[in-house]
C-alpha cells in the first residue's frame, strides 16, 4: 500500500477535523489503489491549505476561494479519467468561490471537492462565514449567527450534472464516503462538518458537533449518487488556417491615385454602413490600391450611429485615422450627428448627404442626393457608394460592380436599376420649394 | 483584362494574424470571457485553437488558464481593462507559480467601463505595477500588422523561456481595423517546442541553474512529485513565511527577467544621421509616428525614430539610445504619458516632451508639431 502522507505530524491544531480529513483522504486513496503520482491535490487559503506539505501527491496551492476554478483547469487539461483531481477548500473559500463550485458542478468537470466546513474563518481569528449557522457563536459574532448558513449540499444537488453529493461529520473513519466520492466520474462533492477547536469550541462551550449540525438543520446524508459521463475536453486535430494565399485579392482594374483619399461613411446601425465601407475598400484593392477600413459605433449592436473610415492609396498606408477626410457620406440623422464635429473642421473636400437632411455649416462642397428614398433606409449606405463613386471616380465603377456582384446582397438589390437611377432627376427642398434637380 | 495578383494581398485584421500566429506557435487552448474590443480574438480562437473554453468570468478565465499551465499546456486569453482588472490577483498567482501563458490586453478608453468601442493606450501604468512588490510583468507591444504575427510568437516564446505570464499589449484600432495586407511578407512561424525536466532522480520544482529559470515538469507525471505554490515558498514549493531560501526564490522572479531580457528585447530603431530629436512611440501611435517621420524627412527635417516593443521590463539599452539625443518626444494615447513617466518619472526631464491624447488617435500632424517645436 502506498503512502500519500509524509511521516511528519500534520500541521493542524489538536482536535481539528482537518486532521481527520487528511488521514481519511489517504485511506480512501489507498482503498482505491491510487498511485500518489496519479493524484493532484488543489488547495487554497485557510488553515486547510497548509496541508500541501504533508501530501506526497502533486500539489497546487492557489488563491483564496479559487481552488475549484484552478482545479477545473487542471482537470480539463489532464483530460484523463485515470488521474484524480481533489480540491480541498474551507467554508470561507467556498463562500468566495461559490460561482466556481456551481460552474464546475454544472459542467461536470472531473474532480472531488472536499469542503472543510468548520463554520467560521479559522485562520484570521474566527470571523463568521456565509456557512455559519443560526445561533452559532464566533469570537466576532458573540451573539450568534442571525440567519441560517448556506446549505452547500442542497445548492450543489440542485445543479444538473453532479454525480455525488454527501455531507458527513468529520469524526472517526469516513474514508469509505471519500472513496465513494473519489471513484465517481464527473463532479463529486463531500462536505465535512467540523468544529474549530480554537474558535468554535471556545465560543460555544460544551456544544457537540452533532448538536450544532442538527440544530442548523443540516442533514447528514447522501444527497446525490448517480452515474454521469466523464467530462471530455475537445481537442481539434485538424485545422484550417484563418487565411491563405488563395484568398488573395486579384488586381483587375489597375488604378493610380495621385494622392491618398480618405473617406468617411456616417449612417445608422443596421443600415449597411460597415458593409458599404467594406465594398469600397475591397473595390479599391481590386483596383490595385492599398486600403484600410476602421469602424466606429456605440457598444450596443443595432442602435445609434455607425461610421467607417476608409483610406485608399497607391502608397503604403501607415496612419489609419482620418481626422480630415476628403469625402464624407452621410445617410441618416444619426450619421449627421456623428459627422458634425468633423464637418465643422473640414477645409475642403466633399459632403455627400441624404437630401432629407439639412447640411450643417461646413467648408466642404455639399452634394445632396435621395439615398434613403432611392435605396431604401436599410440599403441607403450601400446605395450611396455607387453615387459617391460616380462623382469621385476614385477607381473604375466596374471594380465596385464586380465586388458587389460577388456578395450575397447583390441578390437583394437590382444593380442595373441602381446604376440607372443615379442619373435620374429628384426633388430637392430649396428654400421651401421642391425643385427638380439633376446632378 | 489579365488578372494580376499583387503581392498576394488579403483584406485582414490584426486579430486574425495574432490568433493564427499563436496557433502555429503551439498554443494549446484559448480560455476567455467576451469583452469589446477583444471579441475578434475570441471568435477567431474558437475557430482556430486546438481547444477553446468559454469561462463564466475573468477570474475563472485566469484560474482555468493556470490549471492548464500546470499540466504543461500553453493557454491564451484576450481581454480589455475591465476584465483584466478582475484577473489581477490570479496573474500574480501565475507569476508566483511561474506558469507560462499569454494575456492579450486590448486597450479601450477608461476609466472604468469607459467607452468600449474607443481605442486607447491607457493601461501601461497598471501593467507596470501589476505584480505586487516591485516586480516586472513582461509586456510586449504591437506596432503594426506584421507585429501582430511576429510579436505574438515572440511573446509566447518569452513566456515559455522565462516561465512567466506575458502580456501582449494592443488596442482596438490595431486589431480591428481592416487593411490590405501582403501575407508574403510574413516570416514562417514554427511551433515552439516545450522542454520538460527529464534528467535526475529527484526533482526540486523551483531549483534553478544560471538562467534563474527553473525547469518545468507538469503535474500528473508519473516520475516526480510537482508542486505549484502561490504563497511565498522554498525551492521545493513548500509554503514558508520569510525564510532566507524562500525570499531568495521570490527575488529570483524579478532577477530572471532582468538576466534574460536581452534575449527577448524587441524594438525598431531608425536613426537619422545628424538628428538631434528622437521620436519614441509604441502601439497604435507608432503608425502615426512612422508617418510623421516620413513626412518630416520629406521636408528635409532630421529626426530619428524609436519604437520599443518589449515595453517592460525597460532595458538599459533604451536609455543608451535616448541619451544620444538632445530632445526626446514620446507619443502615446493616454492622458499623462504613462511610458514617459515609467522612463523618466513624474518629475520628468526638460528634454523630454510628451504628445498625449485620449478618445482620439494621435495625428501625425500633432507629433510633427512637437518635434519641430523649439
Amino acid at each position: 500500500m502506498k503512502n500519500f502522507l509524509t511521516d511528519a505530524a500534520l500541521p493542524f491544531c489538536k482536535g481539528c477535523g482537518h486532521n481527520h480529513i487528511a488521514a481519511n483522504t489517504e485511506k480512501a486513496l489507498q482503498l482505491l489503489n491510487y498511485d500518489p503520482m496519479d493524484v493532484v491535490l488543489v488547495t487554497d487559503i485557510g488553515c486547510h491549505g497548509i496541508i500541501d506539505k504533508s501530501f506526497l501527491t502533486h500539489t497546487v496551492h492557489g488563491l483564496h476561494g479559487r481552488s475549484v476554478a484552478l482545479a477545473t483547469g487542471v482537470s480539463a487539461a489532464l483530460n484523463n479519467p485515470d488521474k484524480k483531481v481533489i480540491v480541498f477548500i474551507g467554508d470561507g473559500g467556498a463562500t468566495i468561490g461559490m460561482q466556481h463550485l456551481i460552474d464546475a458542478a454544472h459542467n461536470g468537470f472531473n474532480m472531488t471537492v472536499v469542503i472543510h466546513n468548520n463554520m467560521l474563518y479559522g485562520m484570521t481569528g474566527g470571523q463568521p462565514s456565509e456557512f455559519t449557522p443560526f445561533g452559532f457563536k464566533t469570537p466576532t459574532l458573540p451573539e450568534g449567527g442571525k440567519k441560517t448558513g448556506y446549505d452547500i449540499c442542497k445548492l450543489i444537488s440542485a445543479v444538473d450534472g453532479v454525480s455525488y453529493v454527501c455531507r458527513i461529520e468529520g469524526i472517526s473513519d469516513f474514508s469509505k464516503n471519500l472513496a465513494e466520492a473519489f471513484s465517481k466520474k464527473g463532479f463529486s462533492l463531500v462536505e465535512v462538518m467540523e468544529i474549530c477547536p480554537s474558535y468554535g469550541v471556545k465560543s460555544n462551550p460544551g456544544m457537540k458537533l452533532s448538536k450544532v449540525v442538527e440544530s442548523a438543520g443540516l442533514i447528514i446524508k447522501k444527497f446525490v449518487d448517480k452515474e454521469v459521463e466523464n467530462y471530455k475536453t475537445e481537442i481539434k486535430t485538424e485545422f484550417k488556417s484563418l487565411f491563405s494565399e488563395s484568398d488573395a485579392i486579384k488586381t483587375l482594374f489597375p488604378t493610380k491615385l495621385e494622392k491618398p483619399i480618405r473617406l468617411m461613411f456616417c449612417g445608422s446601425a443596421g443600415e449597411g454602413v460597415q458593409a458599404a465601407a467594406e465594398f469600397i475598400l475591397k473595390a479599391g484593392i481590386t483596383s490595385g490600391l492599398n486600403g484600410t477600413k476602421k469602424g466606429s459605433y456605440p457598444v450596443t449592436v443595432g442602435v445609434g450611429f455607425s461610421a467607417a473610415e476608409v483610406i485608399l492609396s497607391s502608397e503604403e498606408i501607415l496612419y489609419t485615422g482620418s481626422p480630415n477626410p476628403d469625402v464624407i457620406c452621410v445617410t441618416s440623422s444619426d450619421g449627421l450627428e456623428y459627422a458634425k464635429k468633423t464637418l465643422a473642421t473640414m477645409k475642403g473636400g466633399k459632403l455627400f448627404i441624404d437630401s432629407s437632411l439639412q447640411a450643417p455649416e461646413t467648408k466642404a462642397e455639399i452634394i445632396s442626393f435621395p439615398f434613403r428614398e432611392r435605396g431604401g433606409a436599410k440599403n441607403s449606405s450601400v446605395y450611396s457608394i455607387f453615387y459617391l463613386l460616380m462623382q469621385t471616380k476614385m477607381f473604375p465603377m466596374d471594380a465596385l460592380k464586380s465586388v458587389f456582384s460577388e456578395n450575397k446582397i447583390s441578390k437583394k438589390i437590382d444593380l442595373e436599376k441602381v446604376l440607372q437611377s443615379l442619373n435620374e432627376p429628384f426633388l430637392e427642398n430649396v428654400n421651401g420649394k421642391n425643385m427638380e434637380i439633376v446632378k | 483584362m489579365e488578372a494580376e495578383v499583387k503581392e498576394k494581398r488579403l483584406i485582414m485584421d490584426g486579430s486574425e494574424l495574432i490568433v493564427e500566429s499563436l496557433a502555429r506557435s503551439g498554443a494549446d487552448v484559448f480560455i476567455g470571457y467576451p469583452i469589446t474590443p477583444a471579441n475578434l480574438l475570441y471568435s477567431y480562437s474558437h475557430e482556430r485553437m486546438p481547444s477553446f473554453f468559454a469561462a463564466p468570468d475573468e477570474i475563472s478565465t485566469l484560474q482555468w488558464m493556470c490549471g492548464f499551465a500546470t499540466t504543461g499546456k500553453f493557454p491564451v486569453t484576450a481581454s480589455s481593462f475591465p476584465g483584466f482588472a478582475l484577473m489581477l490577483e490570479s496573474i500574480n498567482m501565475a507569476y508566483m507559480m511561474e506558469l507560462p501563458m499569454l494575456i492579450i490586453l486590448v486597450q479601450r478608453l477608461g476609466p472604468a467601463t469607459g467607452s468600449a468601442t474607443c481605442g486607447a493606450q491607457g493601461d501601461l501604468a497598471l501593467l507596470n505595477g501589476t505584480i505586487s512588490g516591485g516586480f516586472s510583468l513582461p509586456v510586449i507591444s504591437l506596432s503594426n500588422m506584421k507585429d501582430c504575427w511576429e510579436m505574438s510568437n515572440k511573446a509566447m516564446k518569452m513566456a515559455i523561456d522565462l516561465r512567466t505570464p506575458v502580456v501582449l499589449l494592443t488596442s482596438k484600432e490595431e486589431i480591428m481595423t481592416l487593411a490590405s495586407f501582403a501575407i508574403s511578407q510574413l516570416p514562417d512561424v514554427k511551433k515552439i517546442e516545450r522542454k520538460f525536466y527529464s534528467e535526475g532522480e529527484t526533482f526540486v520544482p523551483y531549483k534553478t541553474n544560471d538562467s534563474l529559470v527553473p525547469e518545468f515538469l507538469p503535474v500528473g507525471n508519473m516520475k516526480h512529485q510537482v508542486r505549484f505554490t502561490a504563497s511565498t515558498h522554498d525551492q521545493k514549493g513548500i509554503i514558508q513565511n520569510i525564510s532566507k531560501e524562500a525570499i531568495e526564490n521570490t527575488k529570483r522572479l524579478e532577477y530572471k527577467h532582468r538576466k534574460n531580457l536581452e534575449h527577448h528585447l524587441y524594438y525598431e530603431y531608425d536613426p537619422q544621421a545628424g538628428a538631434d530629436t528622437l521620436l519614441v512611440s509604441y502601439g497604435i501611435t507608432a503608425s502615426a509616428s512612422r508617418e510623421a517621420v516620413k513626412l518630416l524627412r520629406k521636408q528635409g527635417e532630421k529626426v530619428s525614430l524609436f519604437i520599443p516593443k518589449t515595453l517592460l521590463p525597460v532595458s538599459p539599452k533604451y536609455f543608451e539610445i535616448m541619451d544620444k539625443y538632445k530632445k526626446v518626444v514620446i507619443a502615446e494615447e493616454n492622458l499623462s504619458g504613462q511610458y514617459k513617466n515609467i522612463l523618466f518619472g513624474e518629475r520628468g526631464n526638460k528634454n523630454v516632451i510628451g504628445v498625449n491624447a485620449i478618445a482620439e488617435m494621435i495625428t501625425p500632424a500633432r507629433i510633427m508639431d512637437a518635434i519641430l517645436s523649439k
